[in-house]
């Protein structure tokens, strides 16, 4: 690997949003994967026996289960698992002061454009630099009222009588091969737990950056909402651009009890040789409520379809999904909803928008079961295509059986009509620009179920993504 | 310097055939100009070609804007330089409100760093929406989407007024009219005229040129102006009906 300051060449002036800074890790695992990698991640953390064995069960999985390219796209083929550095650290353990915070580390948010008042969130910021908690801090008054907000090394050591007894329950390792490499390889993430009736008023935030060369970034996250508690989270991530492909494979589990309601809410922008393959799921209680508020943008292939089982009686489940694909890059993203309970409601709204050669996929599926009464189920899936060279799929799996369930399904694919285009173009509008505002128009709904401060970051990621596409 | 919007012998095709046939006029500064001529004597075309839509092909003649060369300029340039249209049948814009397009216009007009004052922009707008008699919850309507043919044209009519064109051209804005908002809208257009500012009207009817009285009226007819004169001209125009112009104007 080219030495820092040849990375630091290499890296400057790049386009807006491509950026990254010499590494300088205290930790680094080696390429490739094996028992020792493994070994060798435990043994710095420090980890309980049990979970040693767990890493070590999942990484048999891994390697026994084979690419899903039968269904999926026949790029993931081009993954070289043998190439990838699977743990890096600062060998920082987190820190709760922003003071403490590294300066390249504070110059990266810096980079990222995160406006000041909105590093004022940063107080109640997971932020993961590379694989490890760079900063972390719990507002004072979430700890008085019980709210555990740690990464996940800090969680299974320091809380296992609460994380252990959910941990890998929702998504089992053997979900997918890359559930099942994320559990051998695990590093960083957030665990949350909320005890019963809090209601945290402040959305918790992480900030992930991966900033090595080959390096892949597995983070981990468990959110436990207890009875009648309500959070929500946001993860947003920004990926300097490498020659090589990078991968990053996130778990990420939630557990709403009774009468709880999680929003988890992702704004990720990835570079475009990332393959981005993550499992997200949620099992929601009686009358708990899980909402996914997604938006994938960039990174070479994303697969993420994130899912609610709803397990008790009135549990309600929701997808919210924003996918912009660009030339080369792949959106393969949806949605799961798994009926287990009578009166169950799932929602559904998924948009995406193709740009030059980018190929958005949706993929649907919508479980109710015969036994079951009284389930409601809505889908749509709206699709944009900018260039004639863009491309759009739609597998919507919708399985109801029984007939006291009532479904509803609509799908379009649209294109910017040239008219509109020229009506923009004749205010004094660039084509750049009118484009812009056309695709933040068609998205215009379902950003605004993103917080202010999101919101407005989309917009200019979509501006950005929008300037290349036109001309 | 010029001070006119000056259109010499425009040749101009769709699809190979050609629709103006060497169009001459001139709207000088501080005057309003209205086109009369009847359904396909490319009176729309002339005003398409003007903005620089891209299906149809300009094979000889000038556009001037007062000393810029138009038709050298790309669509969104000849906006920033002056040149202003208001729709026939104006385009909806989904899910982009009505506040946040125009303040995209403005903003595209300000120099690179320079962001639009938010507050004294509202201020503007809703003062011009009073004038144009549009509810303040237009502001937050997708553009012209679900808008009445009415409400559409005034909408027009609010996007001219708050980019303040050097010379605008007003394409049939009196169709689907009723008499009440053509009189806001001539109101709207009136209140704009100044000597700094050149109009062009495209209509069918006398109708319009009732509210917004012009300085010259032009007569087309296949792709050329066949006469020229003053605002009598449009009622003679009425009276007579088109018939006159195809049979008495045009040489046979």
């Amino acid at each position: 690997m080219p030495d820092s300051a040849t990375l630091e060449a290499v890296n400057i002036d790049q386009d807006e949003g491509n950026f990254s800074y010499p590494e300088d890790y205290a930790h680094d695992a080696g390429y490739g994967l094996n028992e020792g990698t493994v070994d060798y991640i435990s043994n710095i953390k420090g980890e309980a026996e049990w979970i040693r064995e767990f890493r070590h069960k999942a990484l048999k999985v891994f390697f026994a289960k084979p690419m899903p390219t039968h269904w999926a796209s026949k790029d993931l083929e081009n993954i070289i698992f043998n190439d990838i550095r699977y743990y890096l650290s600062k060998g920082q353990t987190p820190t709760r002061n922003w003071d403490e915070v590294p300066d390249d580390v504070k110059k990266t948010f810096e980079r990222l454009g995160i406006p000041e008042k909105e590093r004022k969130f940063l107080a109640g910021v997971e932020a993961q630099f590379d694989s490890e908690a760079a900063y972390s801090n719990v507002k004072e008054e979430l700890t008085k009222e019980g709210v555990i907000f740690v990464n996940s090394t800090e969680g299974l050591r320091e809380h296992p009588e609460i994380f252990r007894k959910w941990f890998g329950k929702v998504i089992p390792t053997g979900d997918n091969k890359f559930s099942a490499l994320n559990s051998a390889v695990f590093s960083g993430g957030s665990f949350i737990y909320v005890p019963p009736g809090v209601k945290v008023k402040h959305p918790l935030q992480a900030y992930f950056r991966i900033n090595a060369e080959n390096f892949g970034q597995f983070e981990r996250t468990l959110i436990i909402v207890d009875e009648g508690a309500e959070v929500t989270y946001m993860e947003g991530c920004t990926a300097p651009k490498f020659e090589t492909a990078t991968l990053h494979s996130a778990v990420v589990e939630l557990v709403a009890m009774k009468d709880a309601k999680i929003q988890y809410i992702t704004v990720q922008n990835w570079s475009n040789n990332v393959f981005n393959l993550v499992t997200k799921r949620g099992i929601a209680h009686e009358n708990a409520e899980i909402r996914w508020i997604d938006c994938n943008i960039g990174s070479r292939l994303t697969m993420k379809y994130p899912g609610v089982i709803m397990k008790g009686r009135k549990a309600r489940g929701e997808v919210i999904s924003i996918a912009l694909s660009n030339n080369g890059q792949h959106q393969d993203t949806g949605a799961k909803m798994i009926h287990a309970a009578d009166e169950t409601t799932s929602n559904i709204v998924a948009k995406s928008i193709s740009v030059g050669t980018g190929q958005s996929t949706y993929r649907g599926q919508v479980h109710i079961p015969r036994h079951l009464k009284g389930c409601k189920n809505n889908t749509e899936c709206d699709a944009l295509l900018i260039n004639s060279s863009s491309r759009t799929d739609t597998y919507p799996a919708i399985t109801v059986r029984g007939n006291q369930h009532a479904t509803q399904h609509e799908a379009s694919v649209s294109q910017v009509s040239e008219d509109q285009i020229f009506y923009m173009k004749q205010r004094g509008l660039s084509e750049g620009e009118a484009m812009s505002l056309s695709v933040n128009g068609f998205v215009n709904d379902l950003v605004r179920e993103f917080p202010m401060e999101y919101s407005v970051e989309l917009k200019r990621l979509i501006d950005m993504e929008m300037e290349g596409s036109v001309g | 310097m010029s001070q006119s919007l000056k259109i010499e012998n425009l040749h101009a095709t769709v699809d190979g055939t050609e629709i103006l046939k060497g169009l001459t006029l001139e709207v000088p500064k501080g005057e309003v100009h209205a086109i009369m001529g009847p359904n396909g004597s490319g009176k729309s075309t002339l005003s398409k070609v003007m903005a620089g839509h891209e299906a149809y092909t300009v094979t000889e003649g000038t556009v001037m804007l007062d000393d810029i060369n138009l038709l050298e300029l790309a669509i969104d340039e000849r906006s920033r330089a002056g040149f202003f249209l208001a729709f026939q049948y104006p385009h909806e814009i989904p899910g982009v409100s009505n506040a946040n397009f125009l303040r995209a216009a403005r903003q595209a007009r300000l120099p690179k760093g320079e962001e639009v004052d938010a507050v004294a922009f509202y201020k503007e707008m809703y003062l011009k929406m009073d004038e144009l008699g549009m509810d303040r919850k237009f502001t937050g309507r997708s553009v012209n989407e679900g808008f009445s043919g009415g409400e559409k044209k005034r909408n027009e009519i609010l996007q001219m007024m708050m980019l303040e064109p050097k010379y605008a051209v007003l394409d049939e804005t009196d169709s689907g009219l009723d008499i009440d908002a053509l009189k806001i809208v001539a109101q709207g257009v009136n209140s704009m005229r100044s000597p700094e500012r050149g109009f062009l009207i495209i209509t069918h009817y006398q109708r319009l040129l009732d509210y917004i009285v012009p300085d010259v009226v032009h007569v087309m007819f296949d792709g050329r102006i066949i006469k020229t004169g003053g605002k009598d001209l449009a009622l003679e125009l009425e009276e007579k009906g088109y018939d006159w112009v195809t049979k008495e104007l045009v040489p046979a």
